[in-house]
């Protein structure tokens, strides 16, 4: 560390200390069984080397008791490993309810991001301290992965997928922003810094980039622009079902099935809009594939999800 | 050498390309493979050598950013595909199946010819693609990058390896059949060495796991070539199905490549510490659970892909699982020496630095098993370091460990023992030089496949990159006194060793049909510590013909 050569990556997260404390873990496990395997092989090696003088008598080639104690022992270390790191996982599905949602889209070679206010970032992104985070995450062309090692996170961005990555910011500073996932020809280029600031500079620094379109109202222009209204307006129920508060609801279909209208299916009733056909409806709604971009996508979403009375972040019906 | 030692070997069977080309010897079918792969180990590893001068400062300054990109992805492609998966199973696997289970050849000797042509004529397609314009997908070929968007011979090198996909199917039936078929009268299936049980077990996942791989890179070319929507959204595609199908074979594959030089390392060790190999049932029960249990982990790539975290938790839980037997075996190597006779000839001092390896190899992995760890590591150094430890220092150390062991009995000559000590040791400091530093790095956050990365890593990778340098000089250096041993080595005797195993049995070199008289098996393998090791031998003329 003193000579600005690093041994410990910066803990700057909520969840960075709980990885870490596994990290170790299994850092003093690993060195203190590698060792002990390491000093068993040398001194035995030392010990019976030929010539030696050493007590061979009482030799065994095999030993039932002490073969199923280590397998035993083994598989009991391996579950608390296992148990201990799942554990952690799992909480990545579960995003505080309050959480702050910003959008991120990947494309080659660069992070586009946008502030629930509207405001747009370009290879930076800027949180509050203290303040759940919720980054949901989408690729224009190939998969990218989000990745801030101070905040111990990852998550691919995979076209044709919505996924999703929270977090606490713990610490006031700059991190490397990374793209993880091999993207092409200046995949190692493409990143930038995440800015976490106390919650009164942050609420400062988002003022001083001026009210932006928020993405739902963006997504609002491009509802009627792109003539979605027309069917899916609140007054006509003929042709198109309304779509005021679908998402998260279950939406019953033609094949007698029911699915959950969640950011999958509204993008698949988008793209490929004949995949999945509400009951009682014609198939006569158009795809929109290769209309419209990825992130012309999110801004849909945003105002479908809008339109729902619960609270969008993290919500995953 | 006088050519009268060598007369009545299958060395002295007819010389001239004819009789090596057109050869249905599996000892001869050997050698092809061993200089083919060699070739390709070398061609691999300079690409590496010339990644690790790149990375030895932040900026890209020595090669471009494609070329960078072309570097690792034809290195991965080599070092899998034309050198990991067939090395040891085509080469000391080839040569030594038949000697060890007392067969005259393989099942199908010309199959086995067939096999080589079909490696090179696929891997002849891979290098056409390096010399057109490279491929930049990584190793990985990952979608929609491969399908979409990647400028290189992507087609080229995927029908490559779907090609060589072929030779190795072949082989793997060959093997299976085989240990089936002709093991010799007495040789029952707990008394074979476990290098054949483990090239049994890589066999049944090669013949299960390649069509996986063989029908994702046909849906590539598929997809690429004709538009095809498989794995491309904008066509009605997923690009996770490509990640399911491709590791569905690559995490087997990765058991393909470490089996057999685990087999290696319980034939050296017990050798060199005259002591039967410990346990010998539970590592060779382990052998097959791993080839079992190989087949249900492929998720662990992809904790972090978007991929269900409830799939993560199971894919998680089965890794663990697959650590029980490798953990078991490396407690089985350990117990092995204990109370031997101990010494530490050039086989037996890569066989240790294996069981050193791959132990921290092994142990590394714990942690990219371990969910929410992983979800750091990914991606990162960390995993390269992880799994270089298995395949370099483990797969590959257990192959010059089997090399050095049989070389004897491949060309009945000597090597220098001295020679053979350095370059081990040269080995072992050079590789641990260059990939420990990368576990560090990779904690600290540096991903993978990065031509430039930020200053504050430099350290970790001017390390690395001084590693490479002395590993290439320890796999270089047996380059050069292998090749003179060939030429100016001292004879071998039969049994230079004083090992149990019916390769051992005949002479050195062995005649074309392996044995003068069929062998009869009395014994477990191993038996170290049974008396009068030495006066059996089944064709004791080669013996009076070195005198």
């Amino acid at each position: 560390m003193s000579f600005g050569i690093p041994f410990f990556p910066q803990e700057a997260s909520s969840e960075a200390g709980q990885v870490d404390a596994l990290f170790y873990t299994l850092l003093a496990f690993s060195l203190v069984l590698g060792l002990a395997l390491t000093g068993l092989v040398v001194g035995y090696a030392v010990k019976y080397r030929v010539g030696s003088k050493a007590d061979r008598t009482g030799k065994r080639s095999r030993s039932l008791p002490l073969e199923m104690s280590w397998t035993v022992a083994s598989l009991v270390i391996a579950f608390i490993f296992f148990g201990w790191g799942a554990t952690l996982f799992v909480r990545r599905d579960h995003p505080p309810a309050d959480a702050l949602e910003i959008t991120g889209l990947g494309k080659q070679w660069m992070w586009e991001f946008r502030q629930p206010g509207g405001q747009r970032e370009i290879n930076e992104l800027h949180v509050p301290v203290g303040k759940a985070v919720v980054v949901s995450l989408a690729a224009q062309d190939v998969i990218h992965s989000f990745y801030v090692p101070a905040f111990r996170i990852k998550q691919d961005a995979v076209p044709g997928h919505t996924t999703h990555i929270w977090f606490i910011a713990t610490e006031p500073g700059r991190y490397h922003l990374f793209c993880a996932q091999y993207c092409g020809t200046q995949h190692s280029e493409m990143g930038g810094w995440v800015t976490a600031m106390a919650p009164e500079q942050y609420a400062a620094w988002l003022n001083s980039q001026g009210e932006g379109e928020t993405l739902a109202a963006s997504g609002e222009k491009l509802f009627r622009a792109l003539g979605c209204s027309g069917c899916h307006g609140a007054s006509s129920k003929v042709r198109a079902p309304s779509l005021e508060g679908i998402f998260g609801r279950p939406v019953a279909l033609d094949n007698q099935q029911t699915v959950i209208a969640d950011e999958r299916y509204l993008r698949d009733s988008i793209l490929v809009p004949k995949k999945e056909i509400a009951a009682g409806y014609e198939p006569v709604m158009p795809s929109f594939d290769g209309l419209i971009d990825e992130g012309e996508l999110q801004m849909l979403l945003a105002y479908l999800k809008s339109l729902s009375p619960q609270p969008t972040a993290g919500a995953r019906p | 050498m006088s050519r009268a030692a060598m007369q009545g070997t299958y060395l002295a069977e007819g010389s001239g390309p004819r009789a090596w080309l057109l050869t249905t010897d599996h000892k001869r079918v050997a050698w092809l493979y061993l200089i083919s792969l060699t070739a390709f180990f070398f061609l691999g590893g300079a690409m590496a050598v010339l990644m690790r001068i790149e990375l030895a400062t932040p900026a890209g300054d020595l090669v471009s950013d494609d070329t960078y990109n072309r570097l690792f992805s034809l290195h991965g492609i080599i070092m899998v595909w034309f050198f990991l998966v067939p090395s040891i199973p085509a080469t000391l696997g080839n040569f030594l199946l038949p000697l060890m289970i007392g067969a005259r050849d393989l099942a199908f000797p010309r199959l086995n010819l067939a096999s080589w042509y079909v490696f090179i004529f696929g891997s002849l397609f891979a290098l056409f693609a390096v010399v057109a314009g490279g491929v930049d997908t990584g190793w990985t070929f990952y979608t929609p990058l491969s399908t979409l968007y990647a400028n290189g011979w992507v087609s080229t090198a995927a029908f490559g390896v779907f090609i060589v996909g072929f030779s190795t199917i072949m082989t793997g039936i060959n093997f299976i059949v085989t240990v089936h078929t002709l093991r010799a009268p007495g040789l029952t299936w707990f008394r074979l060495p476990i290098f054949v049980w483990t090239l049994y077990a890589t066999s049944l996942v090669m013949v299960l796991a390649t069509p996986v791989l063989a029908a994702s890179l046909i849906l590539i070319v598929l997809e690429r070539v004709f538009g095809i929507g498989i794995f491309n959204p904008d066509l009605g595609g997923d690009p996770l199905l490509f990640q399911h199908l491709f590791w569905f074979y690559s995490h087997p594959a990765v058991y393909i490549m470490i089996l057999p030089g685990m087999g290696v390392v319980s034939e050296v060790l017990p050798c060199f510490s005259r002591r039967p190999l410990f346990g010998y049932k539970a590592v060779a029960i382990s052998s097959m659970a791993i080839a079992v249990f190989g087949f249900l982990v492929w998720g662990h790539h992809m904790f972090v892909s978007g991929q269900s975290a409830y799939a993560g938790v199971v894919f998680s839980f089965l890794s663990f699982c697959v650590a029980i037997p490798s953990a078991i075996k490396v407690f089985n190597w350990s117990l092995t020496l204990r109370k031997g006779e101990i010494s530490f000839e050039t086989p037996m001092l890569y066989a240790l630095f294996f069981l050193a390896l791959f132990t921290f190899g092994g142990l590394a992995g714990l942690f990219l098993a371990s969910l929410a760890v992983d979800v750091h590591v990914h991606d990162t150094y960390f995993v390269i370091a992880h799994f270089h430890y298995i395949m370099v220092g483990g797969m590959v150390t257990a192959y010059m460990a089997g090399l050095h062991f049989w070389w004897p009995k491949m060309t009945g000559r000597m090597y220098s023992e001295t020679a053979g000590r350095i370059a081990a040791t040269v080995t072992f400091v050079g590789f641990n030089l260059t990939f420990f530093p990368q576990f560090v790095v990779g904690f600290d956050g540096m991903p993978r496949r990065y031509h430039t990365y930020p200053p504050e890593f430099q350290f970790w990778n001017v390390l690395s990159s001084a590693g490479a340098v002395v590993l290439a000089i320890g796999y270089l250096m047996p380059l050069f006194y292998l090749g003179w041993s060939l030429f100016r080595g001292t004879h071998a005797t039969d049994n230079p060793w004083n090992a149990t195993g019916l390769e051992w049995q005949t002479s050195s070199p062995p005649p074309p049909h392996n044995f003068e008289t069929m062998p009869v098996v009395t014994r477990p393998a191993y038996a170290y510590d049974m008396k009068g090791l030495e006066h059996e031998r089944f064709s004791p003329h080669r013996e009076e013909a070195a005198r």
